[in-house]
């Protein structure tokens, strides 16, 4: 049965490739996948017939106790059958149906085959799980299917109309399921229907399990998704909703009834829903104009039929139901094939406008008769021979009390309504309608206008494909077949109904002697034929009757209502305030973790005063700045006051005895200030008015509960340690494996070599992340050189000079600072001649001269010192950083290309490759993945060398704290300048100027 | 391995005054915000390492008196990450302003308008399938097969019979209910 599911995966897949070839043809192909299931449930026949059932399992996931198991018994073995029969017919069926321009017929052939797969699976799965997953599938691939012209809001509407009502009866019965699996220790489905779980959730358990049949089966008030559904392709209703998926639910009853046919609420609902379903579909078929509306409504009467004899729980009742179900597979799968030609013939399915077809298509039309008087229940066929049991059945058991007396009357309202509806049904495609109608024909077909006073023209029908023609007649000829045979079916059938638990045996037979089922058969056929007789009586009277709330409105309406009630959710907890959602968070850390430390916390408080009393100097330093920098209402006071705390922060891991972290918080804390310096140059000085509030006194509650939660946190956290620290080794490990006496470096380029990796990682999208909100268009500009500027040394000098120049006034052409630039002298900076003069400064210069190349030098003293005392790629890193900005302040941007004349991008990227790349070169060597190794090496001039190759791995991060560094100097920096120099409306038009940033487009952000 | 006082009170002070900012609506004052609680947590990093001691530097100190190195290590990229973060959000800052004049933090236009359509019950989306009241029975009547008659007869039943604003004439209506974009 696995190796069945895999053939047809197979075809689905190559369903798509298969058309492409083979056109129409293709469904030949496709077809031989159902082919395969029905030739193996016949090969299968002796088996099973003998009771020893075919089973196979393969694990799937053990740890849930989900196998792959599935089990061919009697019910499976006729399900599997009827898929496969049916479907191999509907594919062959669909060679001829589909025109060649069709459109989609790619997804159809896959679909449509990967659904016959896994009803293939449905049937056969002995596991609860793997039942609802099959389940699922089929109303997922029934979907696609409905939808086919997905281009038509009637096929969009349809589809997600089914799938909504048949997903939601899926979930209640996975819960039901699962509570039965849990109930009965195991998900094995044989094993749960031989010995059934009692009590407790159970019943529970077996109405949800109820529910999904109902949705699934369009069981009432779930039946409007069936008659909606018939937007999709007529070769899918045949097969969908006809003969397979809306039969699993039937299947689903079958499978549990010999378990749970007893209990009260099983016997409540089966009877309710399957009485009230059958009188409701055939009521309502009797109305419809649509050749496919009628069968759909016909099918809904049918399934509310063949649950209540399988639900119903006597096992006569059960013989008769199995029988019904083979039989209604055959003729409505075959009525609906019908429909289709005639549709395909004429151009339409209204029975308004068919008129005389019967006499154009004999064949189509004998086999749609044969096919009517199966569903009429008319001997001898199928219909007739399941019926009759049935009826035997019923009236058999309506001696026992007034509930079998209901369901036995309703059978025969049901009954008569099917007579009637089937009557409507014949009548209406192939009858001839008078001449008057005939003649209006004409005039419609070339006017094509679809109105119902203009019936078809009988002359223009043409002949059907005998491919159109033959499944539909093999399926109407079976249905005679088999009730030649009632016998067999018995044999067949009722090894499967004997595991019913009460109730005679029932008989499949031709003729079951005289009496009062007989009495009331014919009855049917006399008040059917009337009614049919009428029906334009009945149709005018079930217009005018009162019109009841139906379902499918009340459907929409609950769906309308679900959209609001997600609106005012979302809108309660989705508020759209940043401020907001921390505050949530926060509160939820406070209340959380801070109550659970509270309730754990034993009452030992252990703290001392301080570690140094310096420690404690700096804290109080650390608390008025930071307190300060709250209150502070000028960005820059802010910024400034936790560039001191920060500082401060610097002071206590040095006195912690951590100077590697010391020195980079100092470094870093300056590159900080700096930078928030050069963004807030752009943003105003005070930070925007905001009225005092209750909201502050909010906040800063918030505020204090997290300081105080966290302190709490800093006192347990280290009295709770248990264990000993993962550090411990790392000293002597560092020195003996690592080949560094600085373990805080080791940990990062060896020890813990992968984290620093990650780290970078992030450094380098952070990196990109700036340049790219600042340069918008490319990853970053062109380097600001002082090449591009050459033609302008005519010009005023621009760079900076958005400020007012007092000076200005005192200079003279010819003097002033402009002239330090010329020729005969060298300048300090090699840029400083593009710098506004009033913005140069001379002693800055000179500084930045002198101590840039002294920076750059002790950088790369931390970085080659850093594995044996403090330093290492970061501090060199972020120091070089430093030297950079100095340039780019005492000499803007262009002294900045000038210094670092490389893409910052390219130093990231370079960084990052030196710092994982290498570490692949261990593998070369044998090892580990960033594995260092230590090499002795003996160099003539400079003695020993003592060289680690995780030395490489400092290189790339020093590289790319580098490229970080100067990314940001190049963007919120160097292209800020630009920038502001355009905006601010110093026009002077240069190369430098580049026009790109005057687009409005840029600068506002806005595209076109 | 008990912790200072001291410096358990600097935590308090850090994310105190950092969660009070956090909660403004100026990136500027977030972003400082960020950084005093980036600051408060490497210290908690610290005190949970342990004790204080002589930097972790082998021949140095002796082993037994080293500050744990492992947390060393880890609040050291902390330190460097929040330098990468501080740019990218002055970036945001500058970009803000750049947009729209100031660096406050606006609610989210999208659950705004939510917010109003529940308060005012109005449908939440505008899904043009489920507009119309007509029958889903009778609209299913409507729709015909490619069927293999004839094919220009095809094309013509078709485009004939089907209601013509189905076939994509209201271009974009069918998801808007993503109608957040403030251009």
């Amino acid at each position: 049965m696995l190796l069945l599911l895999v053939a047809h995966l197979l075809m689905a897949l190559a369903a798509p490739l298969l058309v492409s070839v083979l056109h129409r043809r293709a469904f030949w192909v496709m077809a031989l996948a159902p082919a395969s299931a029905a030739a193996y449930a016949l090969a299968h026949t002796p088996q099973v017939m003998a009771g020893d059932f075919p089973t196979e399992s393969v694990a799937w996931v053990p740890s849930l106790g989900l196998e792959l198991a599935f089990r061919l018994d009697t019910l499976s073995w006729f399900m599997l059958l009827l898929v496969g029969g049916v479907g191999a017919l509907v594919l062959v069926y669909c060679s001829a149906y589909f025109s060649r321009t069709a459109a989609g017929l790619r997804r159809f052939g896959a679909v449509l085959t990967a659904f016959a797969g896994t009803m293939v699976g449905l049937v056969t799965a002995d596991d609860l799980l793997l039942l609802f997953v099959f389940w699922e599938l089929t109303t997922v691939f029934s979907y696609l299917l409905i939808s086919h012209y997905a281009d038509r809001k009637a096929s969009r509407r349809a589809a997600m109309q089914a799938i909504v009502v048949t997903t939601a009866g899926g979930l209640a019965m996975l819960v039901g399921l699962v509570i039965l699996g849990e109930a009965a220790g195991t998900y094995r489905l044989s094993d749960v229907v031989a010995h059934p779980p009692e009590g407790g959730a159970v019943p529970v358990a077996v109405a949800l399990l109820l529910v999904g049949a109902a949705t699934k089966s369009a069981l009432i008030p779930f039946h409007f998704w069936l008659p909606a559904a018939m937007a999709a392709p007529t070769p899918v209703s045949a097969y969908l909703h006809a003969a397979a998926m809306v039969k699993a639910g039937v299947y689903l009853v079958a499978r549990f009834a010999p378990a749970y046919a007893e209990l009260p609420v099983w016997q409540v609902m089966v009877i309710t829903l399957g009485t009230g379903t059958m009188l409701l579909g055939g009521y309502r078929a009797l109305r419809q104009h649509d050749l496919k509306l009628v069968l759909a409504f016909g099918t809904v009467s049918q399934l509310g039929l063949i649950i209540l004899l399988v639900g119903l729980g006597t096992r006569g009742a059960a013989l008769a139901g199995l029988a019904m179900i083979g039989a209604h597979a055959m003729f409505k799968a075959a009525l609906f094939l019908v429909v289709g030609i005639v549709d395909a013939a004429t151009g339409t399915r209204d029975l308004r406008r068919l008129t005389g077809v019967g006499r154009r298509l004999p064949v189509t039309a004998t086999a749609a008769a044969l096919a009517t008087l199966s569903m009429m229940g008319f001997p001898p066929f199928a219909g007739y021979v399941a019926k009759e049991a049935a009826l035997e059945s019923l009236v058999h058991g309506a001696e026992d009390g007034w509930v079998d007396q209901v369901v036995l009357w309703a059978f025969v309202v049901g009954s008569v309504l099917t007579v009637a509806y089937s009557l409507r049904f014949w009548w209406g495609a192939f009858a001839s309608k008078g001449p008057a109608t005939e003649r209006g024909a004409a005039t419609d077909r070339r006017t094509g206008s679809g109105d119902v006073e203009h019936p078809v023209d009988p002359g223009e029908v043409e002949r059907p494909s005998v491919l159109l023609v033959g499944p539909p007649a093999i399926l109407a000829l079976l249905g005679l077949a088999a009730a030649l045979l009632p016998h067999l079916g018995e044999a067949i059938l009722g090894p499967y109904a004997e595991t019913y638990p009460e109730g005679e045996p029932g008989h499949l037979t031709l003729w079951g002697g005289f009496g009062l089922p007989v009495v009331l058969t014919l009855g049917v056929y006399v008040v059917g034929a009337l009614l049919f007789w009428a029906r334009e009586r009945v149709e005018r009277f079930q217009a005018r009757a009162p019109h009841v709330v139906e379902a499918d409105v009340v459907y929409r309406r609950t769906m309308r209502r679900l959209d609001e009630i997600a609106a005012d959710v979302t809108a309660a907890t989705q508020r759209g305030s940043l401020p907001f959602y921390l505050g949530a968070i926060l509160v939820v850390m406070v209340i959380g973790p801070g109550i659970a430390g509270l309730a754990g916390w034993r009452g030992e408080l252990e703290v001392k005063l301080w570690d140094r009393p310096a420690q404690m100097v700096v804290v109080v330093a650390i608390a008025v700045a930071t307190i300060l920098a709250t209150r502070a209402r000028r960005r820059l006071k802010a910024v400034l006051l936790v560039g001191a705390a920060g500082y401060g922060n610097a002071a206590l891991f040095l006195l912690h005895g951590a100077p590697d972290l010391a020195m980079t918080q100092v470094l870093v804390e300056t590159v900080t200030l700096a930078v928030m310096v050069l963004v807030l140059r752009r943003l105003p000085p005070y930070f925007s008015d905001r009225p005092l509030a209750v909201s502050r006194y909010v906040r800063l509650g918030i505020g204090v509960a997290v300081g105080v939660v966290m302190m709490g946190f800093a006192i347990v956290a280290p009295l709770a340690r248990t264990a000993l620290p993962v550090s411990i080794d790392f000293p002597s490990e560092a020195d003996e494996f690592g080949g560094g006496k600085n373990v805080v470096n080791v940990t990062l380029v060896d020890i813990r070599a992968w984290d620093t990796v990650g780290e970078i990682s992030v450094l380098l999208v952070a990196a990109t992340g700036v340049a790219s909100l600042v340069f918008l268009r490319r990853r970053s500009g062109e380097i600001p050189r002082l090449r591009a500027t050459e033609d302008l040394s005519t010009r005023q000098p621009k760079v900076w000079s958005g400020t007012p120049d007092p000076g200005g006034a005192l200079r003279t052409r010819g003097t002033g600072a402009r002239e330090g630039a010329s020729p005969a002298m060298r300048p300090w900076l090699r840029a400083e001649s593009t710098l506004a003069p009033q913005r140069r400064s001379v002693i800055f210069e000179v500084v930045t001269r002198l101590v840039f190349h002294s920076m750059i030098v002790f950088a790369l003293y931390l970085l080659f010192s850093g594995h044996n005392s403090p330093g290492g790629g970061f501090a060199a890193g972020l120091l070089v950083g430093i030297a950079l900005l100095v340039r780019y302040l005492a000499g803007g941007r262009y002294e900045l290309g000038e210094a670092a004349p490389v893409h910052p991008g390219l130093l990231l990227g370079t960084g990052l490759f030196l710092s994982a790349g290498v570490g692949l070169l261990a593998l070369l060597a044998g090892g580990e993945v960033l594995q260092s190794v230590i090499l002795d090496l003996h160099v003539p001039v400079l003695g020993e060398v003592h060289l680690v190759t995780s030395l490489f791995f400092d290189i790339g991060v020093f590289l790319l704290v580098i490229g970080l560094v100067l990314d940001i100097l190049r963007s919120l920096g160097g292209e800020l300048d630009r920038q502001a120099e355009i905006t601010d409306g110093d026009l002077d038009t240069g190369p430098e100027s580049e026009l790109e940033a005057l687009d409005p487009t840029v600068i506002g952000g806005e595209r076109p | 391995m008990t912790p200072s006082l001291a410096i358990v009170l600097a935590i308090g002070v850090l994310f105190a005054t950092g969660v009070y900012l956090l909660l403004e609506r100026s990136l500027t004052r977030v972003l400082i915000g960020f950084i005093l609680i980036g600051n408060g947590a490497n210290l908690l990093f610290l005190v949970a390492g342990g004790r204080a001691g002589g930097a972790p530097i082998v021949g140095l100190t002796p082993v037994g008196e080293m500050s744990d190195p492992l947390v060393q290590a880890m609040v050291l990229t902390a330190i460097v990450i929040t330098l990468g973060l501080t740019a990218f959000v002055l970036a945001m800052a500058y970009r803000s302003w750049q947009l729209h004049g100031h660096d406050e933090v606006q609610d989210d236009l999208e659950d705004r308008r939510v917010a109003r359509i529940a308060a005012t019950n109005e449908p939440a989306y505008d899904d043009s399938d489920a507009a119309d009241n007509t029958s889903l029975d009778d609209e299913a009547s409507t729709v015909r097969d490619e069927t293999s008659r004839l094919g220009e007869d095809d094309r013509r039943h078709r485009d004939g019979k089907d209601h013509p604003k189905d076939h994509g004439t209201q271009p974009g209506r069918s998801g808007t209910t993503s109608g957040g974009d403030p251009s």
